[in-house]
C-alpha cells in the first residue's frame, strides 16, 4: 500500500512539475468547450437564397415575406432571370435558389395547387437536406395558413384532418450545442486518458528509468495502477471542469444524476488508460505512441456518434461499434445529461464497458514486461 | 557469488555473448574489461534478470537468474550504463522513491550511503537532471545501495565522468567492497582494470582472459619496446612496415612497439629507425600494462 501511495505521489510531482502539461490540463477543456462546441454545430442561420420570383402575385409576394422573416434564410439578391440565379448558384454566391414560377397566383386560386422550384447547393449533404426541411417547413405551414383563409367557409372544412404536431424531448429548442456538449466532453475524456498515459509510461523507455525501475521487487500491478490512477483523476478533473463551462456557458441542463455520470466515466476511463499503457508497452518511442494512438482515436471517435448518428452506419460499423469505448460513453454522456437516464437504463453500456475495461487493462497488465527477451 | 556457466545470447545473427564462464567469490571487487560491443552489457542485463540468456546458467548468491529473478532484484544492486534516475524528481525524491519501491526507508539503510550521500546532500532538493556528471553518478549509486544489496553491479560507471571524480568514484567501491558487498564492474578503460582484485578481459562476446591484473601481465613474457621521435606519424608508419616488428600502437606519447624475436634490444630499434632518418629519436624498454596485454590478445583472437 504504501509503494503505491509513493508510486502516485511520485507520478502527481512529475506530471505538476511538467511545464506543458498544467496549461494544458486547464486550456484543453476551455478551448473544446468554447470553440469546438460552436464551431461543430448544425444550428442553420442566415443561409443565402436567391430569389426568381416571376410571378409577382400578392401570394408570392406573402410567401416570400415568410423567407424574409425566417432567421434560417437571407434574400442575397432577386432576378426575373432564371440566369442569373444560375450564375449566381454556380458562383458559390446563393447556397440556396428557389423559383416561383408565373401563375403561381392563378394555380393556386383555379387548381388548388402551385408549384416552387428549388435548387440547393448539396456538395454538404448535412446541409443541404437542413434547408431542404427548413424551406419545407416553411412553406408547409404557409399553405395551411392560405387553406385556413381561404377556406374559411364551414362547408369547405374537411372533417377528417390528421394534424401532426412536433415537441422535441430531451432538447425541446433543438439547441446543438446541448448536443455537441456532451460529445466534445467525451472526446477530450479520452485525448486526456489514452495520449497521457501512454505516453507518460513510454516516456520511462525513452529516458532510460524503465531500466532501474524493472530491476526493483515493484509489481507489474502497482507499476500500471501508477500510471492509471493520476491521470484518471485528471481526466474526470477535466470532465468536471468541461461540465461547469457548458453549464455556465450553454446554460446545459444537466438532468441525470452527477455521481452516475462520473462513476461511468472512471470505468470508461479504466478501458481507455488501459488501451493507452497497452499501446506504449509495445511501443519504444513516444512518436510511435502518438501515431498509435492517433489512429485508434480518430476511428474511435468518427464511429463513435458524435458527428453522425450510428444508427445511420451501415450495419457492419454498428456491429464493430460494439468494442468502441467510445460509442458507449457518447451514449452514456448524452442520455444522462440530458434524458436523465438512470443506473438501469444503461446496464448494457455499463456492461460492454466493464468487458472492455477489463480486456484493455488486461493486455496492458499482461504485456507490460520487467524483462526483455 | 555470482557464477556465470557457459551463457550465449544472440541478436538476431549477431552473437553477443559466446558461452562466457567465470565465478565471482563473495566480497570481490570483479571487473569486466574491453571495448564497446564486446558484450558487457548483454552480461550484466541477463545477470540483472532484465535479459533471458539463450543458452548456459548463471546464478547470483545461489539464485537462478531466470528462475528466481524476484528473490534476486531484492538482494542486487543495480546501476546501468545510462543515468537512470528520475530527471524531473529532485536528490531526495528519487531516494525516497526508490527506498520506498524496495519496501524501505531511507533511515534503516543511511548508514551504508552515508559517505556517498553526504557529498550531494547540499543538493538534495535540486532536480537530478540539473545535477554534473559526477554528481548525478553519486546519486545513482546511492540508490542502487538503499536497499543494503548483498552485490552491487555497476555497467560502465565510470564513462563520461571527468578523472577526479572517477578517481573518487573507484575509492568509494573499495570502500563498499571492505563492508563485504561484491562488486561486478565494467569499464572500457583499461586503467581501471589494475584497481580490480580481478578482471576478466572480453572481445567479441567472449573472454579472452580471467586473473588478477598483475598475474595477467606477469604471465605476458614479451618483450616491448617504447618509443617517440620529432615524427610521430611517420614514426609509426615505419615501424609497422619494418620485417623484424609483429605489432606496434601509440600510447599517449609514445609507440608501444612488440619485436617479432623476444630477444630484440632497444637499440637494434633505435639503430633501425635512424637509418630511416628519424631525429630526437628515443627508444626504451619497458614493462608492458595490461593495455598491452590487451591488445596483444586482441591480435592474437585475431
Amino acid at each position: 500500500m504504501r509503494t503505491i501511495r509513493y508510486i502516485l505521489q511520485k507520478e502527481f510531482i512529475q506530471v505538476f512539475r511538467n511545464k506543458t502539461m498544467l496549461p494544458m490540463i486547464f486550456v484543453l477543456p476551455l478551448v473544446q468547450m468554447l470553440i469546438l462546441v460552436f464551431a461543430a454545430t448544425y444550428d442553420l442561420r442566415n443561409v443565402d437564397l436567391y430569389l426568381v420570383n416571376q410571378d409577382q402575385s400578392a401570394t408570392s409576394r406573402e410567401l416570400v415575406g415568410k423567407f424574409e422573416a425566417s432567421p434560417f434564410f437571407r434574400i442575397y439578391d432577386a432576378s426575373f432571370d432564371l440566369k442569373d440565379a444560375e450564375s449566381s448558384f454556380k458562383k458559390e454566391e446563393a447556397e440556396f435558389v428557389m423559383i416561383i414560377p408565373p401563375g403561381f397566383e392563378r394555380d393556386l386560386v383555379r387548381e388548388d395547387e402551385a408549384k416552387v422550384e428549388l435548387l440547393i447547393n448539396a456538395i454538404d449533404g448535412n446541409k443541404a437536406s437542413l434547408i431542404y426541411s427548413y424551406t419545407l417547413g416553411i412553406l408547409s405551414r404557409y399553405n395551411k395558413e392560405v387553406i385556413a383563409e381561404w377556406k374559411s367557409l364551414p362547408e369547405f372544412n374537411p372533417p377528417h384532418r390528421i394534424e401532426v404536431k412536433d415537441s422535441y424531448w430531451f432538447n425541446p429548442e433543438l439547441d446543438y450545442k446541448w448536443y455537441m456538449a456532451p460529445g466534445i466532453l467525451a472526446i477530450l475524456v479520452t485525448i486526456i486518458g489514452m495520449f497521457l498515459s501512454g505516453m507518460n509510461l513510454v516516456r520511462e523507455k525513452e529516458i532510460g528509468t524503465i531500466e532501474q525501475l524493472n530491476v526493483t521487487p515493484i509489481k507489474k500491478y502497482q507499476f500500471i495502477l501508477g500510471k492509471l490512477l493520476p491521470f484518471l483523476v485528471i481526466a474526470l478533473f477535466d470532465l468536471a471542469f468541461g461540465l461547469i463551462i457548458a453549464r455556465l456557458v450553454f446554460d446545459l441542463p444537466i438532468v441525470g444524476s452527477l455521481p452516475l455520470l462520473f462513476g461511468f466515466a472512471a470505468l470508461y476511463l479504466v478501458g481507455v488508460l488501459g488501451l493507452g499503457l497497452f499501446i506504449s508497452t509495445v511501443t519504444e518511442t513516444q512518436q510511435q505512441v502518438m501515431f498509435i494512438t492517433f489512429f485508434f482515436m480518430m476511428i474511435f471517435i468518427l464511429m463513435g456518434g458524435i458527428f453522425t448518428p450510428v444508427e445511420s452506419m451501415p450495419e457492419w460499423a454498428q456491429w464493430l461499434d460494439r468494442i468502441n469505448p467510445i460509442y458507449y460513453f457518447m451514449r452514456i454522456m448524452r442520455m444522462v445529461v440530458l434524458k436523465g437516464s438512470g443506473f438501469f437504463d444503461l446496464w448494457e453500456e455499463f456492461a460492454s464497458l466493464t468487458v472492455i475495461g477489463t480486456v484493455f487493462l488486461g493486455l496492458a497488465i499482461w504485456r507490460y514486461r520487467k524483462t526483455a527477451s | 557469488m555470482i557464477k556465470v556457466e557457459s551463457i550465449s545470447k544472440s541478436y538476431q545473427a549477431t552473437k553477443a555473448l559466446n558461452r562466457i564462464s567465470f565465478e565471482v567469490t563473495q566480497g570481490e571487487l570483479f571487473g569486466l574489461i574491453g571495448p564497446d560491443g564486446a558484450g558487457k552489457t548483454s552480461l550484466m542485463r541477463i545477470l540483472m534478470t532484465l535479459l533471458v540468456p539463450d543458452e548456459g546458467k548463471a546464478s547470483m548468491s545461489g539464485l537462478d537468474v531466470v528462475r528466481d529473478y524476484k528473490q534476486i532484484r531484492q538482494l542486487v544492486g543495480y546501476m546501468p550504463g545510462r543515468f537512470s534516475l528520475y530527471q524531473d524528481l529532485s536528490v531526495e525524491e528519487n531516494l525516497e522513491f526508490f527506498a520506498t519501491v524496495f519496501g524501505i526507508t531511507i533511515a534503516e539503510n543511511y548508514e551504508l550511503i552515508k559517505d556517498i550521500y553526504v557529498q550531494i546532500e547540499p543538493f538534495k532538493k535540486r532536480l537530478a537532471g540539473k545535477l554534473s556528471g559526477g554528481m548525478k553518478q553519486k546519486l545513482a549509486l546511492s540508490c542502487a545501495l538503499i536497499h543494503k544489496p548483498e552485490i552491487l553491479v555497476l555497467d560502465e560507471p565510470t564513462t563520461g565522468v571527468d578523472a577526479v571524480s572517477r578517481k573518487e568514484f573507484w575509492e568509494m567501491l573499495k570502500k563498499l567492497q571492505q563492508q563485504g558487498i561484491t562488486i561486478l564492474v565494467s569499464t572500457p578503460y583499461m586503467d581501471e582494470a589494475s584497481l580490480c582484485d580481478r578482471v576478466a578481459l572480453m572481445q567479441k562476446g567472449e573472454v579472452m582472459e580471467i586473473d588478477s591484473p598483475a598475474r595477467i601481465v606477469e604471465n605476458y613474457t614479451r618483450t616491448l619496446l617504447a618509443a617517440r621521435s620529432d615524427n610521430m606519424n611517420r614514426l609509426i608508419q615505419d615501424v609497422r612496415n619494418w620485417d623484424e616488428v609483429e605489432s606496434a600502437y601509440a600510447f599517449g606519447q609514445f609507440i608501444h612497439v612488440t619485436p617479432k624475436r623476444n630477444e630484440m634490444e632497444a637499440v637494434e630499434l633505435e639503430k633501425f629507425l635512424m637509418t630511416q632518418k628519424h631525429e630526437k629519436l628515443q627508444v626504451n624498454e619497458i614493462s608492458p600494462g595490461i593495455e598491452d596485454v590487451f591488445m596483444a590478445l586482441m591480435k592474437e583472437k585475431e
